[in-house]
């Protein structure tokens, strides 16, 4: 009998095996295997994925409420990104500072055939004339879209002209959408950009002893306010989040907190990177997905800081959020208990959830990213042996220098060595694949096929997606729940947020209609009567 | 709630704020969708399929299937022609669709790839098709995607022929499986014969069996496309959507066409009826004059609610149209006619109709935006909204009523099952209006006021 893995990729012509053969694991004895990551989609294999710009504009530039984001390009790619991703945010004031929320707007310089052929520059221009005279906002984001790459625009000097204009932040990102092979590089776009713009400009202190920046956290569902929440009550301040439910305002001070929490390591690493070498600012990976996972990363950032009054305090809100969720948490696991599910979801939610799950008995047969690199499996100490491509070259890569005025040394090398021994390691993240289930298959870039298939043969009782592949599943009777989305639901995050997941899970999985899927004319073996003559 | 829209309206020509259109390709997909064993194929980089995707599943609630050519930066240098090529034999190898149908975006249509070529010099494998249709994204709309996807299918298919057969070709314009259903029925019902292009029924709106179907039963059947040139006569439903084809198919076999708006509310179904009825030659039967009976026994009832209310109806042109001539038929007032769409053709009709029912100080826009809706509804109030979801913000922040109709509805259910077309969709749509009429009142009026009987 062939392996699982096996049954699937035998399907395949033998081009297309040679390629994927490399994304899809099986995980044994222990071991992480080296794995296909972040390389080019195979054309015509339906895939999942999105494109650069998706990944700049969608996912890290959009949650910042405060910036006029104009994305210049034809409508399509500006209309997609209008309220699909449940980032939510507020405008709210913060030391007597607005930051305003224009997430309700979508704007687009609605390119036109005369702009691709005579050159978009001046429209841009105009457009942005518009925005200040409507808006006056503090910032305007460009986002560049396919063709604006190919006419040659310069949206950097349309940007650099505004700030002289209108003296506000202008920057330009050029983040065409057939650059790189997914969403991936457009993360790496909008981190360089906000390390070289932005993070240091601002020279607004934190007030608390604490301070941290939530990296990685978009605020699906509101799930960082609720991460923020926890640690207000821990008596920790947040700086800055990056990005959900945040603003230019805050992202701009954000080099003066003490220590970066990294939630989404792919989408954000390289601003924790950078901030690290740049402020000397140390990072450590949290989970705050799931019941263990929140209390690890919570008891980790009191072991960093090494306050006993802080520590006490960590620990007092532990126990009270245990407390309070017990009795609903006992009551799920007691149903969801050995239940299996899949995963595919975009660049760590594979990983964060497969902790929540573990939390309610449900154990994970198959977990894949749609845009990671090798790192986010297999953790960053393979970073050095990852090969560059044409495609990862061509994704500008920065080194920052060491910030004289705001360098600082929180922790010394002896002190990150003790921290070290009792489980807190900086800087780093272990990826995926080490905690996964002997067996448990890991798929890179999990196709439409290869969901299908893999669905039909490890019949998981749930799958946990996005909405391409929801009803993929669905119409095949499994349960399915979209984790970028959180299907209208959430938050997730935290132990509030654990309890509303696990009934969101059980609700799914308890439907009536399941039972009401085969009509009662088909369960009837075959058509009965008699035989004419017998009677 | 979209607190910085302000309220004198300065003119913009740059800045698009809030639209209310999208990019052709999404449009193509959608259509491409409606033929049976299709497989619609985005030419350019994957995020654009990938939106498109994501954007008709959720409308739909159902799988919207489709392949991308993956373009990198090389392939955007070089042209795009090895990934066709890569991604034709892969689509054919995995997913065996009858027929892949192509459409470009604003990334292949910049580089200039000829599609018409590369898809003479492909392998396509006995007994299967590549159709293709260019849709670049700076130009028109999604409407306009449609329904040059459409063109596409009869370019590459329908054959000319002196051969004629008893069947009519019917253009459904840019509607929901719902409204395909409901032509089908009355099609039937009137003894048409009928090849309908595209019918998202039964792909898009397909019923939970346990099992899934990438291809599900329905969808045109490409013999069907191919004998299009044999067909009597074609109908367009919605000038925008369904016209340029019909036009197409004329010109390539010589089908003439009557070229309809959507059938929506009583006059417009009228029109459409008695088209066929010119066909069928027979008499319409009962079940079609009783349903228009109670649509018109339904008018009546609720005019104390619908009479002289002022509407701002957004969206997809023919739609639009098609809403506003029913909200007349109410005795309602079309105060704002707003769609992304360009075309002054929208502006036109809409004036045709206001006349025709000397409504005056109401206003008709091509190429608008909502952000302008908004600021026009901020300056003169009106009792309801009737249009796609994006509207919802707009309706929260003035606090009136919305109906969802239209393309997209991408935060409320069933929709897309239902009809807004025929006498039978007229009547949902009176529900619908009624009812969001009547529910503001109840939740708005004093509570000494509140009706038990209303």
């Amino acid at each position: 009998m062939n392996s699982v893995r096996d049954q699937v990729l035998d399907q395949y012509n033998s081009r297309v095996y040679k390629n994927r053969k490399e994304h899809v694991l099986t995980k044994v004895d222990d071991k992480t295997e080296e794995i296909g990551a972040n390389t080019r989609t195979i054309p015509g294999i339906m895939s999942q994925r999105g494109c650069c710009y998706a990944g700049c504009k969608g996912v890290v530039l959009g949650p910042i409420k405060d910036a006029v984001i104009i994305v210049h390009g034809p409508i399509g790619c500006s209309y997609y990104a209008w309220g699909t991703r449940r980032h939510k945010a507020e405008a709210d004031e913060r030391d007597g500072e607005q930051a305003k929320s224009y997430l309700e707007y979508c704007f687009s310089t609605d390119m036109q055939e005369a702009d691709i052929v005579f050159g978009g520059e001046k429209k841009l221009r105009q457009a942005i004339t518009e925005a200040m005279s409507i808006f006056d906002p503090t910032a305007i984001f460009i986002c560049s879209t396919c063709p604006v790459g190919l006419i040659g625009d310069d949206i950097h000097a349309v940007a650099r002209w505004a700030e002289e204009e209108y003296k506000i932040k202008c920057i330009g990102f050029s983040c065409e959408g057939y650059k790189g092979v997914s969403q991936s590089a457009g993360h790496h776009i909008a981190n360089n950009q906000l390390i070289r713009y932005i993070i240091g400009t601002g020279d607004k202190k934190p007030k608390k002893q604490f301070t941290v920046n939530i990296l990685g956290e978009y605020n699906i569902g509101g799930d960082g306010w609720e991460v923020e929440k926890l640690l207000k009550r821990c008596g920790i301040e947040v700086v800055s989040v990056f990005t959900g439910g945040s603003s230019y305002r805050d992202i701009k001070n954000s080099h003066f907190a003490d220590l970066n929490l990294v939630q989404c390591h792919r989408s954000i690493n390289y601003v924790a990177d950078m901030m690290y070498d740049k402020y000397g600012i140390d990072w450590i990976k949290v989970n705050f997905i799931g019941v263990e996972s929140c209390t690890t990363s919570l008891r980790s950032i009191g072991e960093y800081f090494g306050d006993e009054g802080l520590k006490r305090r960590i620990e007092e809100v532990i126990a009270d959020e245990i407390v309070s969720t017990y009795d609903e948490m006992q009551f799920l696991k007691s149903r969801l208990k050995g239940k299996t599910a899949a995963l595919y979801v975009g660049g760590s939610r594979s990983h964060h959830y497969q902790a929540l799950l573990k939390d309610f008995g449900i154990s994970t047969v198959l977990a894949g990213y749609e845009f990671a690199h090798r790192d986010d499996y297999e953790g960053r100490e393979v970073i050095p042996t990852i090969k560059t491509d044409a495609d990862s070259k061509n994704i500008e890569s920065i080194q920052v220098e060491k910030d004289e005025k705001f360098y600082k040394v929180y922790l010394n090398d002896q002190q990150k060595e003790e921290l070290k021994e009792k489980g807190v390691v900086l800087n780093y993240y272990e990826g995926m694949a080490k905690g996964m289930d002997e067996g448990a298959i890991i798929c890179d870039d999990l196709n439409h096929f290869e969901t299908e298939e893999f669905l039909r043969i490890l019949k998981p009782d749930i799958f946990f997606s996005g909405i391409k592949d929801k009803f993929v599943a669905q119409k095949s009777g499994i349960l399915s729940r979209q984790l970028h989305s959180y299907d209208y639901s959430g938050p997730y995050a935290g132990f509030q947020g654990a309890v509303i997941f696990g009934k969101d899970v059980l609700m799914g999985l308890s439907t009536p209609a399941w039972a009401l899927i085969r009509a009662p004319w088909k369960q009837i073996p075959s058509l009965s009567g008699s035989l004419g003559g017998e009677e | 709630m979209l607190d910085y829209t302000t309220n004198e309206v300065a003119e913009r020509h740059a800045l698009c704020i809030n639209p209310a259109k999208t990019c052709q390709p999404v449009g193509a997909m959608y259509a491409a969708l409606g033929v049976h064993k299709c497989l619609p194929h985005s030419h350019g980089s994957q995020g654009c399929c990938a939106f498109h995707r994501m954007f008709l599943t959720r409308h739909f609630k159902d799988p919207a299937v489709a392949t991308s050519s993956s373009f990198t930066e090389g392939a955007s240098v070089f042209g795009g022609g090895s990934n066709l090529k890569t991604a034709t034999k892969n689509i054919f190898d995995l997913y065996k669709p009858d027929i892949i149908a192509v459409h470009t975006t604003c990334l292949s249509e910049t580089i200039g790839d000829d599609l018409n070529a590369l898809i003479t010099d492909m392998e396509i494998p006995e007994g299967k098709y590549m159709v293709h249709c260019n849709t670049p994204s700076y130009k028109g709309s999604h409407v306009t995607g449609y329904s040059n996807m459409i063109s596409g299918f009869i370019n590459y298919l329908a054959k000319k022929t002196d051969k004629k057969s008893d069947k009519v070709c019917v253009f459904p314009g840019f509607v929901n499986p719902g409204d395909m259903r409901e032509y089908k029925k009355l099609l039937k019902a009137m003894n048409i014969s009928f090849t309908m292009l595209p019918d998202t029924s039964g792909v898009m709106d397909s019923p939970m069996t346990g099992k899934y179907e990438m291809y599900p039963a329905g969808g045109t059947k490409i013999e069907d496309i191919i004998q299009l040139g044999e067909c009597r006569k074609s109908i367009a439903l919605g000038s925008f959507a369904s016209e340029p084809s019909a036009e197409v198919l004329k010109k390539k076999c010589g089908v003439n066409f009557s070229s309809l708006p959507l059938p929506m509310g009583v006059e417009a179904t009228d029109q459409f009826i008695m088209t066929l009825q010119e066909l069928s030659k027979e008499e319409v039967p009962y079940e079609v004059e009783e349903e228009r009976g109670q649509l018109i026994d339904i008018m009546l009832d609720i005019h104390p609610y619908t009479f002289g209310k002022k509407v701002a109806i957004y969206g997809d042109p023919d739609t639009v149209l098609g809403i506003a001539a029913f909200v007349l038929e109410l005795g309602m007032i079309p105060k704002f006619m707003l769609t992304g769409t360009p075309g002054a053709a929208f502006e036109h009709k809409a004036n045709e109709l206001l006349n025709k029912f000397a409504m005056e100080d109401c206003i008709a826009k091509a190429e608008g935006d909502l952000f302008l809706l908004h600021q026009w509804i901020k300056n003169d109030k009106v009792d309801l909204l009737i249009g796609t979801t994006h509207g919802k913000t707009i309706a929260r922040a003035e606090d009136i009523p919305l109906v969802r109709m239209g393309f997209p509805i991408i935060d409320r259910y069933v929709h897309s099952y239902q009809p807004l077309v025929g006498y039978k969709g007229a009547i949902r749509m009176a529900e619908m209006i009624a009812g969001a009429v009547m529910d503001y009142q109840d939740s708005h009026c004093d509570e000494k006021d509140l009706e038990t009987v209303m």
